[in-house]
């Protein structure tokens, strides 16, 4: 991963996943894998944006919905659906995600930081908003989004 | 020279000698004259001599040095086998044994020169043994050095001598400001009690409940590491007033003083700087990057020197023959042709190969339980003399092997229950006497397989649990009313003791003879997978019976549908699958049961806890699987049965730790992951 990074010194790369209309921009350092749909096993009593666990590769993951997370419709499965497994402090999550679209490199001046807006719970999972010739891409704040910061 | 790779050996090595020393004092006890454990005591200082020498490890060097001179002296004659000398070399043992811990914990000897034991061998090597005098001088000299100290803890207000660094100053001043107090606070732990750091850890649950803690000496890792002596002291914010501690902490057994202070810190200390205080800061600083580097030291020194198991070569063997055969399968597999027969042979063949890869490889990490029980015939001659009764220790089974992860934990709660045993189970010789009991008290200690359990019973044929004495004392301190209390069979009473808030000070203890911090022993062997019970007669005596697992890693399991959901239930849990008529549900008190051959078992429905969808269906019968959770029984509705497997138990992740219900997930054969029902939470 980190002979990617040193193609440019002040960009980073971001691969682009969509929801509904949206794109969004993961930072590619989290991310693990990505994999397609398979069975999610249901988790009794676990959180609302949680749809279970998965197995990848004799590793039990699990699966969180963003479109749950961000209020959307429920997923849709399709032959694009994908799973991105992320990688924070050492524990591995998927994330549910309608097509991943392709990988991105950002400069560092054309990232726009964005003040989180208290009155829009959803504000707080993004943390800036990246500029790509003409195209914006929404940068999506893992931390915030498994709720490791909180 | 770079010693440090020789660590690991050393420490193992140590620890192997130290035991042979301790087996060979104790058995000197008994038959002081027989020369050969002189001579092999004198051997193992030898080598302990040498190996720390090696190593660099002084005050170890010149502590056994000093043992080799007085050991050496008896065995040519010249000076006699006494209790004293005894006593002495038990000290040796002891003084051993903790700098091999903190060489284990920190890779150094410490700073601990044990004055006082090397004096007393000097004692004994100058008066060479005729003059007892001089060693008794000399105890006299080490007591009173001892006497003073715990005086003096029982009064100190040890938090207000305690500086503050201007972090912490800034923080009482500013909670100050927003209307909570600061307190100082000292606890005195009883001095008979076995895990410390344990009810150190339910003292600060009690302070992180009232208030915030914001320091605490000796530093919280300390505390857990068990390294205070009796007492320790923290500073906690809080809103709540003195009288609400006095109140907390007071209800938590085994605290023998709390003496706590409102502090106050003046406001311009913060910008108040003189040089005393920078000096102060600065060598607060050195201390903190020092302890740090010595921390750091310890995160890395300390699972390399756990980490490591000596495997016998044997099963090393059998296990490389097996991933041997494992290769010839997977040559075999790569040539089979499209030969159906074939196939299922070979597959069998690796069926075969992977069970007792399995065997093996579980093998490679039991140890026996000797290794716990080793220590305990020493345990037992230290409270026999302690508490002036006459007991002996009676081992069997110290073979039986269990998981290594589960043998480092057990140590802690045995010791704990055979103190109980030695110190409330057994009565007094008169007592004894009394009773028509031979005046030798027994303590037994036996550990068998049992299945896929491992089962340690720690026995005594002592005075046995009061169990009317138990519940009128629940009665009096309101933890049962007097309608539950009639309703309770002695085996729900005896339960009372595991309550942690079954608080024994010494007056209950005379009652009942039992549950000096019970709740804690069973605590962690639940962490372990296990689980205790108590079966006692009054006056007869009282057993302690432990259940661990085998292994914590791979179960058999029942796995069963819950509509089109499949879950796994460990098979030692349950008892037996009934197929119940519908009509052979009762209603009692709004709970759905059945009467089975006599006995009432409530039933669940996993469907409704589990939140699985389900249609509703039309069924004469229902599959009900009975379990067992101690004596209470449940019977779960389960739709289908898909059979017994052997399944490999994977954590959920931590960020479904909270998953109630749930125990793990298991991986079936299709890639699908299977969820295993937690019976404990379920029943």
């Amino acid at each position: 991963m980190e002979n990617i990074q040193t193609k440019s010194n002040n960009a980073t790369q971001f691969i682009v996943v969509k929801f509904d209309r949206e794109q969004y921009g993961i930072n590619i350092q989290h991310v693990q894998n990505i994999v397609r749909m398979m069975r999610i096993t249901r988790v009794p009593n676990a959180p609302d944006d949680i749809k279970g666990v998965v197995n990848l590769r004799g590793e039990i993951v699990p699966v969180m919905s963003v479109r749950k997370k961000f209020g959307l419709d429920n997923d849709e499965y399709t032959n694009s659906t994908r799973i991105i497994i992320v990688k924070v402090e050492g524990s591995a999550i998927g994330f549910v995600v309608d097509e991943v679209l392709e990988v991105i490199e950002i400069e560092e001046t054309h990232i726009e930081k964005i003040v989180s807006d208290s009155s829009d719970e959803n504000s707080k999972y993004v943390y800036a908003v990246g500029k790509v010739d003409d195209e914006l891409v929404t940068l999506l704040n893992i931390e915030a989004l498994i709720g490791v910061d909180e | 020279m770079d010693v440090s790779q020789y660590l690991e050996m050393f420490i193992e090595e140590s620890k192997e000698h130290l035991q042979s020393l301790n087996v060979t004092l104790l058995e000197m006890e008994n038959t002081p004259d027989n020369k050969e454990y002189i001579n092999q005591i004198f051997r193992v200082a030898h080598t302990l001599k040498g190996m720390a020498a090696t190593m660099g490890f002084k005050k170890m060097t010149k502590l056994t040095h000093d043992m080799e001179n007085v050991l050496s002296e008896i065995r040519n004659g010249e000076i006699a086998v006494s209790a004293e000398l005894l006593d002495v070399l038990f000290q040796c043992l002891d003084a051993l044994e903790s700098y091999i811990d903190l060489i284990v914990n920190t890779a150094s000897e410490g700073d601990e020169d044990n004055k006082p034991i090397i004096d007393r061998l000097d004692a004994i090597l100058e008066s060479k043994g005729k003059g007892s005098k001089a060693t008794k001088d000399t105890k006299v000299v080490v007591k009173q050095v001892e006497t003073p100290v715990i005086g003096d803890l029982k009064t100190e207000r040890k938090h207000l001598m305690l500086p503050f660094n201007d972090y912490e100053k800034n923080a009482i001043i500013k909670s100050k400001e927003e209307g909570y107090i600061t307190y100082g606070i000292t606890i005195v732990i009883a001095e008979t009690c076995v895990l410390k750091s344990a009810r150190a850890f339910i003292i600060f649950r009690t302070f992180e409940r009232l208030g915030q803690i914001i320091k605490s000496y000796p530093s919280v890792q300390d505390i857990e590491d068990e390294k205070f002596e009796s007492d320790f002291s923290v500073f906690i914010i809080s809103k709540d007033a003195e009288a609400t501690f006095m109140k907390e902490l007071g209800s938590i057994s085994e605290v023998e003083e709390i003496l706590i202070d409102e502090m106050n810190v003046e406001g311009e200390v913060k910008d108040f700087v003189n040089k005393e205080d920078i000096k102060e800061e600065i060598n607060s600083d050195i201390q903190k990057v020092q302890d740090e580097k010595t921390k750091a030291k310890q995160q890395v020194i300390k699972p390399k020197a756990n980490r490591t198991v000596r495997v016998d070569i044997e099963r090393l063997d059998n296990l490389m023959n097996l991933v041997s055969e494992l290769i010839i399968v997977k040559n075999g597999l790569e040539t089979v042709e499209n030969n159906n027969q074939n196939m299922n042979e070979q597959i069998e063949y690796l069926e075969r190969i992977t069970t007792n890869l399995h065997d093996a490889v579980m093998k490679v990490r039991m140890v026996p339980i000797e290794r716990v029980f080793n220590r305990f015939p020493r345990l037992i001659r230290d409270l026999s003399r302690k508490l002036n009764k006459n007991m002996e220790l009676h081992m069997s089974g110290e073979e039986t092997e269990l998981d290594r992860t589960v043998i480092d934990e057990i140590g802690d709660p045995l010791v704990h229950l055979i103190r109980n045993s030695g110190d409330h189970g057994l009565e007094t010789p008169k007592e004894r006497q009394k009773s028509n009991k031979p005046e030798m008290g027994k303590v037994y200690l036996d550990a068998y397989q049992d299945g896929n359990n491992v089962v340690i019973e720690v026995r005594d044929d002592g005075r046995g649990i009061d169990i009317q004495g138990v519940k009128k004392k629940a009665l009096n301190k309101g933890t049962i009313t007097k309608n539950q209390a009639d309703a309770m069979t002695d085996k729900d009473i005896i339960d009372l003791l595991f309550r942690p808030s079954f608080s024994t000070v010494d007056k209950i203890s005379d009652v009942s003879g039992r549950g000096v911090g019970l709740d804690v022993v069973k605590t962690k062997i639940e962490a372990l997978g296990g689980d205790i019970e108590v079966k006692t007669e009054l006056g007869k005596g009282s057993t302690f019976i432990i259940r661990l697992p085998l292994t914590l890693a791979i179960i058999q399991a029942l796995m069963v549908n819950i509509a089109d959901e499949k879950y796994a239930i460990p098979l030692n849990t349950i008892q037996n699958i009934e197929d119940v008529k519908i009509a052979d549900i009762k209603y009692i008190q709004n709970q759905e049961v059945i009467n089975l051959r006599g006995h009432v078992i409530p039933i669940v429905h996993l469907d409704g806890m589990l939140g699985v969808i389900k249609e509703e269906e039309d069924k004469e019968s229902i599959t009900v699987v009975i379990v067992n959770k101690g004596d209470k029984k449940a019977g779960f509705i389960v739709d289908g049965l898909i059979g017994q497997q052997e399944i490999v138990i994977k954590t959920l992740g931590k960020f479904l730790i909270n998953s109630r219900l749930i125990a793990g997930a298991t991986i079936l054969g299709d890639g699908e992951v299977a969820l295993i029902l937690d019976v404990n939470s379920l029943v």
